[in-house]
């Protein structure tokens, strides 16, 4: 058993953990589509007030959110600076050589800050709610169309459940060899980048054949206990709708449609 | 000179909905050149306790003193190396970090990285494949090629071979047939005999007895008992209550209801004298 954390899930059990992966994985890609019917303070007042409240229904810490946004912050204020300067329009308060700061650079900037910003907290919430093979069970069940066009989608969704359940396996390895091959004095944090080159090489060559073990391993397993390649399988895990994820069309619903009567036509 | 341990709590993922306490307030304070024995049950907190000896982890409170070295909360991860050198760790299942093209590189690695000279490292690997009990035949094969248990003996003879003052083994003879856990036993036996100090955590309670002359117990992360073997032994509730086995001699001993022993017998010896000498009276 591992205790590393994958992805990005944090234990919890408020209201959004009990929502189904699939409706959180659905709502969050539609959420980045109909962000873009906000065009106005009102409409952006709004989809700001909708996103804050599913933040504070996963009742964690602000400081899980915050390490979601930190690592993109310097992006979008990079994007926002840009929108800031070279857009044109409204009253010009300042301008220098092609750099222009107007009255529509500046709510264009603040508009595509919030925008980043709520696109990054909403998939937030689903990651920290949601368990990675959850998600993967998801995103097995939205592509499951493609099956008609002969995509072979029960081998990816295989090939991405075993990934990711070997992600922390692989992590833990990781760490122990490290520690091991620091305990005999390698150096993995010092020296040019030839010589920390070389150093990874007692770290990667007892990784690889660790791996190559556990795959040997666990084919051999699924093989033993009768995995056979396209055939029809059954669930471990089966996803149920339940009534929260009711609410959570509701709720998403509300918002489309106060976007859709606030926003200038 | 002594390792000391003042007030040293460790939490794994402080701050985070994961938080875990390994190590809670342990203190003590053990002699060098002793056998000490590290024991308690799955998930005490015995692999956490030793990875602060060669600051692996480094505590989240209090201090340790090791090896003339002092390591705080606050000791930087660079310059562990002169630490590391006295004092090394061989992990579980340590045939996982083998990686070099032949037993010899791999027992030279150390070594090498140490600050031994390319001749004088491969000296030391000879010497100390033959010392753990490997034949002079497998230094040039792959470590890949060789059964479990001795990938098992080159790992040990990897960290043995630049001689660390302080050595720390985790449950070095898991999975070991009898034999070849005797052997092992010996060489870390001879190794404290000779001037080093060695640190074992185990589950075999015999080895315990059989080797160890200090014994610290671990529960959820505290130190619950700091004794010799002899008094660590001694109170049978008290070892029921906190689920650690009694060696074989005096569970053995504990059977003999006719038979009174004046110590509890801890090892086949002493308890062989002890039922001579009920035997002649
Ligand atoms: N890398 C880690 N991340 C989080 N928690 C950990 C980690 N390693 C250990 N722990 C926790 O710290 C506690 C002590 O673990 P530790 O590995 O020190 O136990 P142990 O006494 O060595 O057990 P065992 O006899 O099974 O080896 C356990 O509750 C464990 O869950
Ligand atoms: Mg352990």
């Amino acid at each position: 058993m591992s205790k590393i954390l994958i992805g990005r899930y944090v234990p919890g059990n408020s209201l959004v953990y009990k929502m189904d992966p699939r409706g959180k994985l659905l709502v969050t890609i539609l959420f980045i589509f109909i962000i873009f019917l906000a065009n106005n303070w009102v409409t952006y007042a709004i989809i700001t007030i909708f996103s804050f409240l599913a933040v504070a229904a996963t009742k964690l810490k602000a400081k899980v959110f915050w390490d979601g946004v930190k690592p993109l912050i310097w992006l979008i204020l990079f994007t926002s600076v840009l929108q800031l300067f070279f857009t044109t329009g409204g009253q010009i308060y300042w301008n220098w050589i092609i750099f222009t700061i107007s009255s529509y650079g500046i709510t264009n900037a603040i508009y595509i800050f919030i925008r980043f910003t709520l696109i990054i907290l909403i998939s937030t919430v689903m990651t920290v709610t949601t368990m990675p093979l959850e998600i993967a069970d998801a995103m097995e069940w939205i592509l499951t169309p493609l099956k008609y066009v002969k995509v072979p989608i029960d081998k990816i969704a295989l090939v991405m459940s075993i990934a990711l359940r070997f992600v922390p396996t692989l992590f833990d390895e990781t760490l122990k060899i490290m520690n091991a091959q620091r305990s005999r004095g390698a150096d993995f944090n010092n020296g040019g980048l030839i010589k920390r080159a070389k150093a990874i090489t007692p770290l990667l060559v007892p990784l690889f054949i660790n791996s190559l073990e556990t795959a040997v391993d666990l084919s051999t397993a699924m093989e033993s206990r009768g995995y056979r390649d396209g055939a029809n399988r059954t669930r471990y895990r089966i996803l149920k709708w339940s009534k929260y994820d009711l609410y959570e069309l509701a709720y998403f619903i509300i918002l489309v449609l106060l976007l859709l009567v606030f926003r200038t036509k | 000179m002594s390792i000391k341990f003042e007030k040293v709590s460790y939490t794994y993922f402080p701050g985070s909905p994961l938080e875990k306490k390994g190590l809670d307030n342990v203190s003590f304070k053990i002699k060098e050149g002793q056998f000490i024995a590290i024991i308690g049950h799955t998930g005490s907190g015995k692999s956490t306790l030793m990875q602060h000896f060669n600051a692996l982890l480094k505590p989240s409170k209090g201090r340790i003193e090791i090896a003339g070295q002092t390591i705080l909360p606050t000791t930087s991860n660079k310059n562990l190396k002169e630490l590391r050198k006295h004092v090394s760790l061989v992990f579980q299942f340590p045939e996982a970090q083998l990686f070099e093209n032949t037993v010899l590189d791999d027992i030279a690695f150390g070594p090498k990285n140490f600050g031994y000279s390319e001749q004088k490292a491969k000296e030391k690997a000879w010497t100390w494949l033959t010392r753990v009990g490997l034949p002079k035949s497998v230094a040039n094969r792959s470590p890949f090629d060789l059964s479990g248990g001795q990938m098992r003996q080159v790992a040990i003879a990897g960290v043995m071979a630049y001689e660390p003052d302080i050595l720390c083994l985790d449950e070095p003879a898991a999975g070991l047939d009898p034999r070849a856990r005797k052997q092992m036993m010996g060489l870390f036996s001879k190794y404290q005999q000779e001037g080093h100090t060695v640190i074992l955590v185990t589950h075999n309670m015999d080895d315990v007895a059989n080797y160890a002359n200090d014994v610290l117990v671990m529960e959820s992360g505290k130190l619950i008992k700091h004794a010799r073997p002899a008094e660590v032994f001694k109170d049978r509730s008290w070892l029921k209550e906190h689920y650690i086995e009694e060696p074989k001699a005096s569970l053995f001993a504990s059977k003999l209801t006719n038979f009174t022993f004046s110590n509890t017998p801890l090892t086949i010896k002493e308890l062989v004298k002890g039922i001579e000498n009920n035997l002649k009276e």
